[in-house]
């Protein structure tokens, strides 16, 4: 019998107990609508309100400050076309964003281009993190907003965050971070880090999928998401998801209570993985080795495509994703990969280990043992490592 | 994105995999900026398959196609080898999804190319035997 290994945090986790707990009375007990007088409807809307203070403690935001969503990628959408279409009408029409960002970010920025934006797509270079000095030379009297992500999803590098935040803040520009992969994870205050602007999701931190956040720094006025009733302030109408919303808080408070210590211990597993794993021949890990979220190990293989990587370990009991491009339907590497200077013949060997709460270092002990075999059986079957071995062909100026 | 039993199957136990030593016709099709090379050896005695072999650098459709169309060429004569659809190979996986049909084309063309290094190494030309082994249509990688 295999052990079962859930090694693909940064796609989503598993609700928590505690956040499961907290959630359910709002099913069918406190079930009535926050916008109603009478006492269910109340009851609703104190949790709602202890909810919203939860999250904006977490964030070191004020509570009218933070409007719930459905997920990362409406607040991403909406903070940024937000912006957009509010600095448009100072005349401002240029935004900062990086090559790597999640597509949430990227698609998003693509279609202002279409609108007649222009958008700068600032490169990451081999470490993954972008330059403030590139990012600052990048800035022109048009640019309104700055978009950079807080961690990266695929390779987890974390982004010079509160140096672009004061970099913006001097300059007057509006700056938006899409923080769905560090909150819970890394410290994070948005005062102290000049943030305007942060989306999250709760289903990356053990809260369920279809509810997230984004914080608006009071001052940053951007058009309503959805003209409906007053909920969030009329910015965003329509009846509260008042279960969810009160899980993702729970699930914020939980986190960002504990971050220190599952830090340590999230920083333990992924040392020993990453010192083990780069003993395989001709691998590499991606990404800045220090800058990283604590629980992100994303490495290619040389010879191997990350697709049958990932069906072998899954067969062995092992969750991982890979930033393959047979993974997501569609034939071209991963454009993180390729934004780190990757040529296609390495990124197809990718593959992303991401823990989280519910993993411990028997589970690292495990891939330890698995994930070499399985790498030299792949290898054993690929004409490209053969290819690699009798030197036609040389990847390793990339290793 | 779901693959079938079989190929789930010819994944996980590949059928007639790794290098062949003493073959008779080898051929490569594929590269590597795309993610995926199939090597196919064959070894032919009297214008029979007797055993043929594959390396595979892919995805699991990849190393599953080619698993198959080993199975189906091996014992077979030359003509019927060649006759060998990527529809037949994709048939005999109980279906591929759609973005990965590519994969059985490649194993078709693999086999070609096999047998025409075959016929290269007797002195003859293969081209009006085998024909062109053209760049995979459904191979929408830009090289």
């Amino acid at each position: 019998m295999n052990r079962i290994v859930y090694a693909d945090n940064a796609a989503t986790t598993a609700v928590s107990t505690q956040v499961l707990e907290a959630m359910l009375p709002y099913y069918k007990e406190v079930y009535g609508n926050p916008s109603s007088l009478y006492a269910a409807g109340q009851k609703a809307k104190a949790a709602l309100d202890q909810a919203r203070a939860d999250a904006a403690a977490c964030l070191g935001a004020d509570p009218d400050e933070i409007y719930f969503t459905s997920c990362g990628t409406e607040s991403d959408n909406w903070a940024i076309k937000g912006a957009a279409h509010a600095m448009k009408k100072k005349g401002k029409t240029h935004i900062v964003t990086s090559a790597f960002e999640h597509h949430a970010v990227l698609h998003t920025c693509q279609a202002l281009e279409k609108e007649g934006f222009t958008v700068t797509y600032l490169p990451v270079h081999e470490n993954g993190i972008v330059r403030v000095e590139e990012l600052e030379a990048a800035l022109t009297e048009d640019t309104g907003l700055v978009t950079i992500m807080y961690a990266n999803n695929e390779i987890g590098t974390l982004q010079p965050i509160p140096q672009i935040g004061k970099l913006c803040r001097e300059k007057g520009i509006w700056f938006h971070t899409d923080a769905v992969q560090a909150v819970g994870q890394v410290p994070i205050d948005v005062r102290e880090q000049n943030i305007d602007m942060l989306s999250l999701s709760g289903h990356k931190l053990h809260a369920p999928k279809g509810v997230g956040a984004l914080y608006i720094r009071r001052g940053v006025r951007i058009p309503n998401l959805l003209d409906g009733g007053a909920q969030e302030r009329g910015k965003r109408g329509g009846t509260e998801n008042v279960a969810q919303i009160v899980g993702l808080a729970a699930a914020m408070k939980a986190a960002c209570a504990t971050i220190q210590e599952r830090r340590e211990k999230l920083a333990a597993m992924q040392d020993k993985l990453i010192d083990a794993i780069l003993q395989i021949d001709r691998c590499r890990l991606n990404g800045d080795r220090k800058e990283r979220l604590p629980g992100n190990a994303s490495f290619c293989f040389q010879g191997v495509e990350g697709e049958s990587l990932l069906l072998m370990l899954d067969l062995k009991g092992i969750s991982a994703s890979s930033g393959s491009a047979c993974t997501s339907g569609s034939l071209d590497p991963s454009h993180v990969l390729l934004s780190i200077g990757l040529p296609h013949e390495v990124a197809h060997g990718s593959l992303r280990l991401s823990f989280g709460d519910y993993n411990t270092m028997e589970d690292i002990d495990y891939i330890i043992e698995t994930l070499p075999p399985i790498i030299e059986r792949l290898r054993a079957m690929s004409p490209l490592w053969d290819a690699i071995q009798q030197g036609k062909v040389n990847y390793d100026a990339y290793m | 994105m779901a693959y079938s039993a079989k190929v789930m199957d010819h994944f996980a136990n590949p059928r007639n995999v790794g290098e062949m030593k003493d073959y008779s016709g080898m051929g490569e099709v594929g590269n590597p900026k795309c993610g995926d090379i199939m090597r196919m050896y064959i070894k032919v005695e009297g214008n029979v398959i007797t055993d043929v072999s594959f390396m595979t650098f892919g995805c699991g459709a990849a190393i599953a196609t080619s698993s198959m169309a080993t199975e189906m060429i091996k014992g077979k004569s030359i003509d019927d080898a060649l006759k060998l659809t990527n529809k037949a190979v994709m048939e005999a996986l109980d279906g591929l999804p759609p973005v990965k049909i590519h994969c059985s084309v490649l194993a078709e063309q693999a086999i070609k190319a096999a047998v025409a290094d075959y016929y290269r190494r007797q002195g003859i030309d293969p081209t009006p035997i085998v024909g062109e082994i053209a760049e995979c249509e459904e191979c929408a990688c830009e090289v």
